[in-house]
């Protein structure tokens, strides 16, 4: 049941977006159904909940990490979660006519929906982990309902503070939750609730409490984060009045109650939210006061008003906790009410400015008739349930709790916040209901549609049952749900209305007539005023807020920039490399690395002389590369073929013969590409061109290759004369044959044991072969490097003088004899390519290679016949061949599972064919055939790309000489 | 000795990848980076050890290699690292031709599509 109430309204959500934008009653229906479900649901738990076990839904999750979908109901919960669930209802009903059609009301319904599911989620959650992240999908979803009108740019910026200042709380507070399950060793609230005096004890107890507060304060719009819910208030009505009255502000302090017999008691708790608390408090009554915007004076209220749950709960008193839980549910009902007939006046009369107000009741007596009532109770007048808790409040704050400035305060603070409460609940009323008719409003008010109060008639009736007879209503609900947080530490607490004539009571009545007085002072000031407080009005959390933000994010980030920051790759190179060789060479130091001494093992001269061509051919290349690109080339593939000679003497026959291949086709990638590539045009020699600077800066690139260079032999040879410790690699040799099938223990573990990283590898491949194809495809190309090659123009020249001779035969006779021999290797090739797939498994060779030399066969093709004349012979598809490379290398992947087995796992059998003899016929094999099908295509795809080039270079060039003849005309 | 001056075979290598990749020109860093993937693939390889002309094959008839043979881990690492420096190579030198192609420059410094040089900065404040 529990699952079914928190997944309930996000399935509903998600149903909710399917609905087409016009529909927006039908979107409606579903949001109330869902509501009205949710309500039902925890209406009928109630009697299991009432005899004070708590019901609980576990499902492991990561039970490793301690984190299981744990949801949970005690009293407590339930309260919240009918209460989430019953202004639910109500706001959607509203809703419904409160939304315009213009308005894609289906979008709006689905965020109502997936906020309500997060909130119950919250309330519900028996994991604090699960609890840290609906928490954080309140705030995400509260975002995009305050953005939802997204086209206002004060809902964007207000979208965006809620979400910078609860976000930013919601993180600390998770590093909060976090640590109390290190301390506790376990993030199960249960666990956690019995746990007070090992948090309270702990070392780490502040830092905690400062983090939790952290996210508790912003989510409840506490001093000094409160100045995001004014702000908040570009959202539609229904939002504020349901996440900004009665919700996602309580979720604060749901958490400060939820976590109260836990944490509260100790001096810092009472001075951090006591503090807290008693600023909000004051504060937010007096600036309410100022407010010209009918919203604003219900969101400063509202801060207010929380502050006042706040204050109750850093007191530490059982009967404080038990007026907090009152009071947040009093304050939801009055408040939502407030919110949603401030959203019918602003409907009906189009402005929510009480400097433009006036005199509505005479248009609309049934709304001003309600915001009265509910006004009233606001500002805490008898016979109303604010009045109640107020007057529990006031009780509260007489009681001397802890021997501080703070304490003696508080009754004091608590009369003049309650003094203001009733200046601007009389203003509220006044301003808008009373007074002359109004001047030239934009639309002619009149009483909204039935069902659009139906809300409030409820929830203001209800403030009057629980004014009258709290006793009779909300007394065992209450009960429950105190019950739930106190435990056997619940005190006797009494609901009546009347308590005698007490101090409390005096303390009331002094607020009343005060705020009264206090009013009629203000009032010729308050209707022409602008909007905010004297004195503060300046100093505006916005403000402030947005110069941190702008400091943080432009301010210093451009100076960063500016110092550490460049746009050259170059330089950006640069600081990489250095970086890189400071890192290294610090660890390096610090660990204390010595290099081991020169052990002198007897060395091939062979070797040392094939490692000294090696070096020169690199260093060579380096050299060569500005001005003879060839050169360059040439000895690149020399350092390339040390390598691939290096890994023939040392072992590795396999990476010898692909590394071969490969250099090969990397040879042909680059002189295909080099005829279409800028030439040089500057002198080598010149003496200008080699300033003092160019030298300098080649010196210290030097420098720093050489001592990456140097820093890399040392590592190199450091670890070479180190004794290998135990690897997996002996697993690798003795389970190869037995396990693998194959005798090629190199080959078993690319196609078997680390299947899934090839068949990884050679999605790249395929990737990297597409991309080039596309970046190809329709591209030609620079005019630059259109004209003819010289040796064509010198064999052109040749033929023009010989007169037996028809241009371009000398072309087609270069290199005829070589080109015979290369047409003839194709089926060679092809044999070869076969034997090193099949011998694969068992001997060096394998997929990757034959596809490589399969390849290779292709290109020849190519450079023997031209594109032309290939490609009317061949008929060439590289596309297919990779995809049905990789399918079939997939499929071989996905048939283990037809069996039971992990994806990927290898069958080995040997088979005798007619012949070829018996071959390795494991499974292995067909994903090695995908293998050799993908890099075939692929490698071949990457060559004709480039190769088609020189077909569209001729029509490209003939493009240029028309349009050099049409300028010349 | 044999470590001593491979490890050097490997510095050199190295010095030479990053005096190329720290080049303005494309063509440069592009050798740079071919020079690179071998140098890469030399010190994987020497991390596994090296052994002299021992490959890990299994012996006909036999279930386990008779006897000591090299590291097989290592090498199927450089196959696959082969493979990616390969296509890397591939995709990078198709990038700079057709880089070269559109901006008609091969010098990085002189790219500046995106970012022009005089390109003002964003605004400070609202």
């Amino acid at each position: 049941m529990l699952l079914i109430l928190v997944l309930a309204p996000f399935a509903g959500s998600l149903a909710a977006i399917c609905i087409p934008t016009q529909k927006g009653t039908a979107a409606a229906w579903l949001a109330g159904s869902i509501a009205l479900l949710c309500l039902v649901i925890s209406a009928g738990l109630y009697t299991v909940i009432s005899s004070g076990t708590p019901l609980r839904y576990d499902a492991a999750w990561l039970p490793e990490l301690g984190l299981n979908l744990t949801l949970r109901m005690d009293g407590f919960a339930w309260m919240f979660a009918s209460l989430v669930a019953a202004i639910g209802l109500l706001v959607v009903i509203y809703a419904r006519y409160y939304m315009s059609a213009s308005d894609p009301v289906p979008r709006f319904f689905a965020l109502f929906l997936a906020f309500m599911g997060a909130m119950l989620g919250v309330v519900l959650s028996g994991n604090l982990i699960l609890l840290a992240i609906f928490w954080e999908l309140t705030s995400i979803i509260s975002f995009l309902l305050i953005g939802y009108w997204h086209h206002n740019a004060n809902a964007r910026d207000g979208a965006r503070m809620a979400l910078t200042v609860t976000g930013t709380g919601g993180l600390c507070m998770f590093v909060g939750l976090m640590l109390i399950g290190h301390i506790v060793g376990s993030y199960d609230l249960d666990v956690v609730l019995s746990s007070g005096n090992v948090i309270r004890d702990h070392p780490l107890y502040t830092t905690v409490l400062i983090l939790i507060l952290l996210g508790v304060l912003t989510k409840s719009a506490q001093f000094p984060f409160h100045f995001w819910l004014p702000h908040a208030m570009a959202a539609p009505t229904p939002v504020s009045a349901y996440l900004h009255s009665a919700t996602l502000v309580k979720a604060g302090v749901f958490l400060l109650t939820r976590l109260w017999p836990v944490m509260a008691g100790t001096d810092e708790w009472f001075w951090i939210v006591g503090l807290a608390g008693l600023t909000t408090l004051l504060l937010g009554a007096y600036f309410a006061i100022f407010q010209q915007d009918l919203k604003g004076l219900l969101a400063y209220s509202t801060i207010s008003h929380l502050g006042l749950i706040t204050v109750l709960l850093s007191l530490g008193s059982p009967l404080a906790a038990v007026a907090a839980i009152f009071h947040t549910m009093n304050h939801a009902t009055f408040k939502a009410s407030l919110f949603m007939a401030a959203g019918i006046i602003d409907h009906e009369t189009g402005t929510r400015d009480m400097r433009r107000l006036s005199g509505l009741f005479r248009y609309m007596p049934i709304t001003a008739t309600l915001a009265m009532v509910a006004s009233a109770s606001m500002a805490g007048v008898p016979l109303l349930n604010g009045f109640l808790s107020k007057e529990m409040f006031f009780a509260e704050a007489i009681e001397t709790h802890k021997y501080n400035i703070l304490d003696t305060l508080t009754p004091y603070v608590a009369t003049i916040a309650s003094m203001f409460a009733v200046t601007y609940s009389i203003r509220f009323i006044h301003s808008v209901f009373f007074g002359p008719p109004p001047q030239d409003l934009p639309k002619v008010p009149h009483e909204p549609p039935h069902w659009m109060l139906a809300p409030i008639y409820f929830l203001v009736f209800s403030c009057l049952v629980v004014g009258v007879i709290p006793a009779l209503t909300i007394g065992p609900f209450l009960h429950t749900a105190v019950q739930s947080v106190l435990g056997i530490a619940t005190p006797v607490y009494s609901l009546a209305v009347w308590h005698g004539w007490n101090l409390p009571l005096f303390m009331s009545l002094i607020a009343l007539v005060c705020g009264v007085g206090l009013f009629l002072v203000m009032k010729p000031y308050l209707t022409t005023s602008i909007e905010g407080p004297p004195f503060f009005r300046r100093l505006e959390g916005q403000r402030i807020f947005e110069r941190v933000l702008v400091t943080l994010s432009w301010k210093w980030a451009r100076s960063i920039e500016m110092r550490a920051g460049t746009r050259r790759l170059q330089p950006q190179m640069r600081i990489l490399v250095a970086v890189a060789l400071v890192a290294a060479a610090v660890t390096l130091l610090l660990q204390g690395f010595k290099p081991a001494a020169i052990a002198f093992r007897s060395i091939d001269p062979a070797f040392a002389l094939i490692w000294l061509i090696g070096m020169i051919c690199a260093i060579g290349a380096a050299y060569q590369a500005k001005f003879h690109r060839l050169a360059a080339l040439v000895l690149l593939g020399g350092a390339g073929l040390v390598t691939c000679l290096t890994f023939v003497w040392l072992s590795a026959p396999d990476l010898a013969a692909t590394q071969l291949l490969v250099e090969i086709v990397t040879t042909v990638l680059i002189l295909l590409g080099l005829r279409w590539l800028p030439k040089r045009i500057e002198n080598p020699d010149d003496p200008e061109l080699m300033t003092i600077s160019t030298r300098l800066r080649r010196l210290r690139d030097l420098a720093t290759a050489v001592f990456a260079g140097i820093g890399m032999m040392l590592i190199s040879y450091t670890v070479m004369t180190r004794e290998l410790p135990e690897t997996i690699s002996s697993y690798f040799l003795e389970r190869a044959y037995s396990e693998g099938g194959g005798t090629n223990v190199v080959n078993v573990i690319l196609v078997d044991f680390r299947g899934f990283d090839t068949l990884g590898e050679i999605a790249v491949l395929c990737i990297v072969a597409l991309t080039v194809f596309a970046l190809l495809l329709r591209f030609r190309p620079a005019t630059e490097s259109l004209e003819t090659p010289e040796q064509q123009r010198v064999q052109n020249a040749f033929d023009d003088d010989h007169p037996d001779r028809k241009k371009g035969d000398s072309i087609a006779e270069y290199l005829l004899v070589p080109s015979v021999i290369m047409r003839w290797m194709f089926p060679v090739i092809g044999m070869l390519a076969a034997f090193l797939f099949f011998r694969g498994h068992d001997l060096p060779g394998g997929g990757f290679a034959a596809g490589i030399a399969m390849s290779i066969a292709f290109i020849l093709q190519y450079m023997a016949g031209g594109t032309r004349w290939v490609e009317e012979r061949l008929r060439i598809h590289p596309l297919r061949w990779m995809a049905i490379g990789l399918l079939v290398a997939t499929a071989t992947g996905l048939g283990s599972w037809l069996f039971g087995y992990p994806f990927l796992t290898s069958h080995a059998q040997y088979a005798s064919l007619p012949v070829l003899g018996k071959i390795p016929l494991a499974t292995a094999i067909l994903f090695d055939l995908g293998v050799f099908a993908l890099v075939l295509g692929a490698t071949v795809l990457i060559l004709i790309a480039l190769a088609h080039q020189s077909v569209r270079a001729p029509r490209a060039q003939m493009r240029a000489a028309k349009m050099a003849a049409k300028e010349n005309a | 000795m044999i470590e001593a001056l491979l490890s050097v075979l490997t510095g050199i290598f190295f010095a030479v990848a990053v005096y190329l990749l720290l080049s303005k020109f494309i063509i440069r860093m592009l050798l740079g980076v071919a020079i690179l993937g071998n140098a890469v693939n030399l010190l994987i390889f020497t991390c596994g050890r090296i052994m002299r002309e021992v490959p890990p094959v299994i012996g006909q008839g036999l279930d386990v290699p008779a006897g000591l043979t090299a590291n097989p881990l290592p090498q199927a690492l450089i196959l696959t690292a082969i493979v990616i420096s390969f296509s890397f190579f591939a995709f990078l030198l198709v990038l700079s031709w057709r880089a070269y192609g559109e901006l008609k420059f091969d010098n990085t410094d002189a790219m500046r599509v995106a970012e022009p040089d005089d390109d003002t900065l964003p605004p400070l404040g609202y």
